[in-house]
């Protein structure tokens, strides 16, 4: 139980997109379209993955006056190898991320996550942590991606990452409603200021509603109570 | 004219935060008050130019030379975060007052994407000719923290007055609102596409 909520607070409590917002480069970049979006999500999850046990791992060795160089070195390693490995099997993925997947290796999500949580803890939290956060991560922009173009473009259109063909396509309206803008990048910052905004909204609104369930629960279970004593 | 076209293509039509969202972070992040934003620029200017220059020179005269350009990145990095604690040993000594108000931003320029992109940048090789000659290159990273500093600047000072200004409803204050006039400030940027 309590690994499960490494992962879930990983993912939505501290979500980093629309909580935390760190990390907003490649989610602004990257998220025009459904397919990149995802595409970036599994490199982020491959590399918090690894970066964080890693870093877990050897923890012990680290002085802790040179841990930020370390960690540096570490991930930079990491994405040197996802990018190598992507060129090579994902190519058309790879040519769509551009430079975003090479920086990665500065991403503060990876960093606040290596940081603040696989320095401290064990490897199995640390991979649980990685999970929650990446997952957290993929659904951010998946999100984002998804909104986007869906307003920009009125379709949802699936490409393969080997070779950029599309798998499939969903036309929700026709292409003469969209709002092209919401494609380009400064639709990016606009969607993502909206759905922000949204989601500040419903915060409070869940907590509210969570704190009067437990409450019409405590008072159901006082109920049978009061009756028997009044018996 | 080459150089004057690099130059306005860094600094206006391709500018790296409002239309290729790098260094989000401490654009949102230290843009409360237009003096921490212009020493923000400042600082960030000065690790762009000179690690792009370093990049440049690391890649081109060393690495390329010993067929070691899978180290880029790594290497890269390194130098950059160097830059940054001189940087920041710099402002500490001699500005205090800007060290203070500039918090954790400063040793996370080290992070900032702005710098490690106009490095990889530089380093870019089509064919087997370098993209930049010494001097674009030059004039390339010197455009690219100009472009920077003036998106920055400005923004901060439409924050500044939003914040005494406006009534916004809750949920908009803060990052929303924030990420909203970037967005109107990228479509205002969009009018000079047409320059080039």
């Amino acid at each position: 139980m309590k690994k499960l909520r490494i992962i879930l607070d990983g993912a939505f409590k501290n979500n980093s997109t629309f909580i935390m917002l760190l990390g907003l480069c490649p989610v602004l970049a990257t998220t025009s379209g459904v397919s990149s979006a995802l595409g970036m999500g599994l490199a982020m999850l491959a590399v918090i993955i690894v970066s964080n046990v890693v870093v877990s791992l050897i923890r012990h060795l680290i002085p802790n006056e040179i841990r930020i160089p370390v960690m540096i070195v570490i991930i930079a390693t990491i994405v040197t190898v996802v990018e190598m490995l992507m060129k090579a099997y994902l190519p058309d993925l790879a040519a769509n991320l551009g430079v975003y997947l090479s920086i990665i290796v500065v991403n503060c999500v990876i960093f606040a996550r290596a940081e603040s949580f696989a320095l401290k803890n064990g490897v199995l939290d640390s991979f649980l942590d990685a999970i929650g956060t990446g997952l957290g991560f993929i659904l951010s922009v998946f999100l984002l991606g998804f909104a986007r173009e869906l307003v920009g473009t009125g379709a949802i259109d699936f490409k393969s990452f080997i070779n950029g063909e599309t798998l499939f396509l969903v036309r929700i309206f026709p292409q003469q409603y969209a709002i092209s803008i919401f494609v380009e990048n400064s639709g990016a910052f606009i969607m993502l200021g909206l759905l922000v905004a949204l989601i500040a909204y419903l915060v409070p609104q869940v907590g509210a509603w969570k704190e009067n369930r437990a409450k019409a629960k405590a008072q159901n279970s006082l109920k049978p109570n009061l009756e028997t004593e009044a018996k | 004219m080459d150089i004057l076209l690099i130059a306005l293509a860094a600094i206006l039509v391709n500018n790296v935060v409002l239309s290729r969202f790098l260094g989000i972070c401490s654009f949102l992040g230290a843009t409360k008050k237009a003096t921490s934003a212009i020493g923000m620029s400042l600082a960030l200017a000065f690790v762009v130019i000179f690690g792009g220059i370093i990049s440049y020179s690391l890649y081109f005269f060393i690495l390329v030379p010993l067929n070691l350009e899978f180290l880029r990145l790594v290497s890269f990095i390194l130098v950059i975060a160097s830059l940054v604690q001189f940087v920041e040993m710099f402002i500490k000594r001699y500005v205090p007052s800007l060290y203070k108000s500039l918090g954790i931003y400063l040793p996370l320029i080290t992070t900032n994407c702005v710098v490690l992109t106009v490095a990889l940048d530089v380093a870019a090789v089509s064919g087997t000719v370098p993209d930049y000659t010494f001097l674009t290159m030059v004039v390339y990273v010197v455009a690219s923290a100009i472009g920077f500093g003036l998106v920055t600047i400005l923004f901060s000072y439409i924050q500044e007055r939003l914040a005494n200004t406006a009534a916004m409803p809750k949920a908009f204050q803060g990052p929303a609102s924030a990420l909203l006039i970037a967005g109107l400030m990228a479509i205002a940027f969009l009018g000079f596409k047409g320059m080039i």
